[in-house]
């Protein structure tokens, strides 16, 4: 039910990519839980609406006010490459 | 034995002066340089900041400050709850240096209580795992029999507990995360309802399941815990502004009338004979306590763990598309340009089984897939908390297994991931419908701790509590250890 070329095509979306035999396993592995998610398929939901969230809370506001965050010295701590204050990343365009 | 002694007995100890936490916290040190090289509980242990910590939680002592209870307590954190200044991972390659900015709302509020951070707890990689063998650095042993293993993903945390390296800690519970790990060590661990504890700081694996919940010694240090964790924080959407008990208060008041469900569902097929004879003696137990106890029905749960794994993936997915190599975490070499920088990255930093949940999840968002698996997956959510809602017109809480199985064996499940998703099946449908639970030790079976669950209404943790409390004192298993070093060999 599920391809190698499905594999690849999905590695491709995730921006991952795996060895012949990683693809394998997968294709295997990845088919086998689908086929026992297909279960699901069991159960009659023509009428029941979806459930993304467990809460009662929808749109949660708050004042638009301007409160102190991060400097940016503490956010670029962590970044594997930076130049004068930004982040920096291959060349795009 | 003070490495055994709870929060609770210790700030009464602390209290009279008996001990100093400075002696509290040096102990649990010494007993993580004994213990923890062959249990493998911790990914990061901060001798010196604990110390310093202690020392300042005995000086606001003699100076007579007001203290929390947990003032001076050392407590572990699963290495996926953000700690200013202090590493922290998610038991992953890709986050191996990352040093957080800010902290977790539950950690600062731990810290405001005087609680002392002792180390960061092993987990599987980004708690996606039920056996802490998903870990990129180490796997971790079962203090009750070193070649099993401790559950997961909170498995450094629970062991930590359960071998007496640190008094509580906190995990995160996702399917099971902590109430699986906390069964197979013997400890006590709980879930709490969803939005209950903000999740602010909480490395995010999937953000409609995932909640922040305590491993503790005994229910009444779980009460503890929780009373400073809870609480609404706006920095987190789904944090509910709900009024927080004082969930101490009412842990005596018995259990006479109260009305306890018995899912059938949950002793069918899969369950271990062991398992399934000391949940049975448990409920027989309750009900000398004078608890009600009626068989109930709750008719989707063989369909929560496909649904789950859908949901969890998917959620996943997404949250995780953040790792790309260029704010934070590890950067992979030799990329060619910028989508080669982000498939070396991520391939390189993600272990298998967090990229097998990738790929699953955006195989099910994926055009032409999303209304058979992941629409499909969440219109069964709502069966599945329907199930929940009908019951509970009848009863007040629910009482089963927390697991099928005790510890399992390292290397067991390894390769067979239904196999290990299975694990988590009385757990998995607690976080769809986002109640609050807990698991308390209730014997053992195979000579390793057998979990009960206890399952409530959403925000009603404090009647869980009082019918944990009321079945853990009559029964006393709580005060059983492990005989830590000695135990692998009396098991083998």
């Amino acid at each position: 039910m599920i391809t190698k070329k499905d594999v690849e095509y999905v590695a491709a979306l995730a921006r991952l990519e795996f060895s012949e035999d990683e693809k394998e396993e997968l294709t295997k592995t990845l088919g086998d839980i689908l086929e026992y998610a297909k279960k699901l398929s069991d159960v009659d939901t023509s009428s029941v609406q979806p459930t993304a969230h467990i809460l009662p809370v929808n749109n949660v506001f708050r004042e638009d006010r301007v409160e102190p965050s991060l400097g940016r010295d503490r956010v670029l701590e962590n970044a594997p490459d930076k130049s004068k204050g930004c982040f920096r990343v291959p060349r795009v365009i | 034995m003070i490495h055994y002694l709870t929060a609770h007995r210790l700030a009464e100890m602390m209290g009279k002066g008996e001990i100093s936490a400075r002696e509290v916290v040096g102990l649990h040190l010494e007993r993580i340089e004994e213990l923890d090289q062959h249990l493998g509980a911790y990914i990061t242990v901060e001798k010196d900041r604990a110390l310093a910590s202690a020392r300042e939680a005995d000086e606001k002592r003699r100076r007579g400050e007001k203290l929390s209870p947990l003032s001076g307590i050392p407590m572990a954190l699963k290495d996926n709850i953000c700690t200013e200044g202090i590493p922290t991972t998610c038991a992953s390659k890709i986050l191996d240096n990352f040093i957080p900015p800010y902290s977790a709302d539950v950690y600062e509020r731990l810290q405001r209580a005087g609680c002392v951070l002792i180390g960061k707890a092993n987990l599987d990689e980004f708690a996606m795992g039920s056996s802490t063998e998903n870990s990129a650095f180490k796997i971790t042993r079962n203090p009750w029999d070193e070649k099993r293993v401790p559950g997961g993903s909170s498995g450094g945390s629970a062991a930590a507990v359960a071998a007496g390296m640190a008094v509580f800690a906190l995990g995160s519970d996702t399917g099971g995360s902590i109430r699986q790990p906390s069964a197979m060590c013997g400890v006590v661990g709980m879930k709490p309802t969803y939005g209950r504890v903000s999740r602010y700081g909480l490395v995010a694996f999937a953000s409609s399941l995932d909640q922040i919940g305590p491993i503790t010694r005994d229910v009444r240090d779980c009460a503890l815990v929780l009373n400073h964790i809870c609480g609404h924080d706006r920095r987190d959407s789904t944090s509910v502004d709900v009024e927080v008990p004082d969930f101490e208060k009412g842990l005596e008041q018995g259990i006479k009338g109260m009305r306890i469900g018995i899912p059938s569902e949950y002793f069918g097929e899969g369950i271990d004979r062991g398992v399934k004879e000391r949940v049975e003696e448990a409920i027989k137990v309750l009900e000398n306590l004078g608890a009600v106890c009626d068989e109930v029905s709750l008719p989707h749960t063989e369909y929560a763990l496909p649904a789950y794994y859908i949901i969890s993936s998917a959620e996943a997915s997404s949250n995780l598309a953040r790792y790309d190599g260029i704010r934070y975490g590890r950067r992979a070499e030799g990329y060619s340009d910028l989508v080669d920088m982000f498939v070396r990255t991520r391939s390189d930093g993600f272990g298998r089984e967090v990229k097998r949940r990738i790929m699953l999840g955006t195989y099910a968002l994926s055009s032409g897939y999303y209304d058979a698996y992941y629409k499909k997956a969440q219109q069964v959510r709502t069966l599945i908390k329907e199930d929940f809602d009908r019951v509970f017109e009848g009863c007040d809480i629910i009482v089963g297994p927390t697991t099928p199985t005790v510890a399992f064996r390292a290397g067991e499940k390894t390769d067979d991931p239904l196999q290990m998703y299975l694990s988590d099946v009385y757990t998995i449908p607690v976080n769809i419908a986002g109640l609050p639970a807990l698991s308390v030790p209730c014997g053992f079976s195979e000579g390793l701790p057998v979990g009960l669950q206890f399952i409530g209404k959403p925000f009603a943790e404090s009647t869980l509590l009082r019918a944990a409390y009321a079945y853990e004192q009559s029964t006393g298993f709580h005060k059983m250890h492990p005989q830590a070093k000695e135990a692998s060999r009396d098991e083998i």
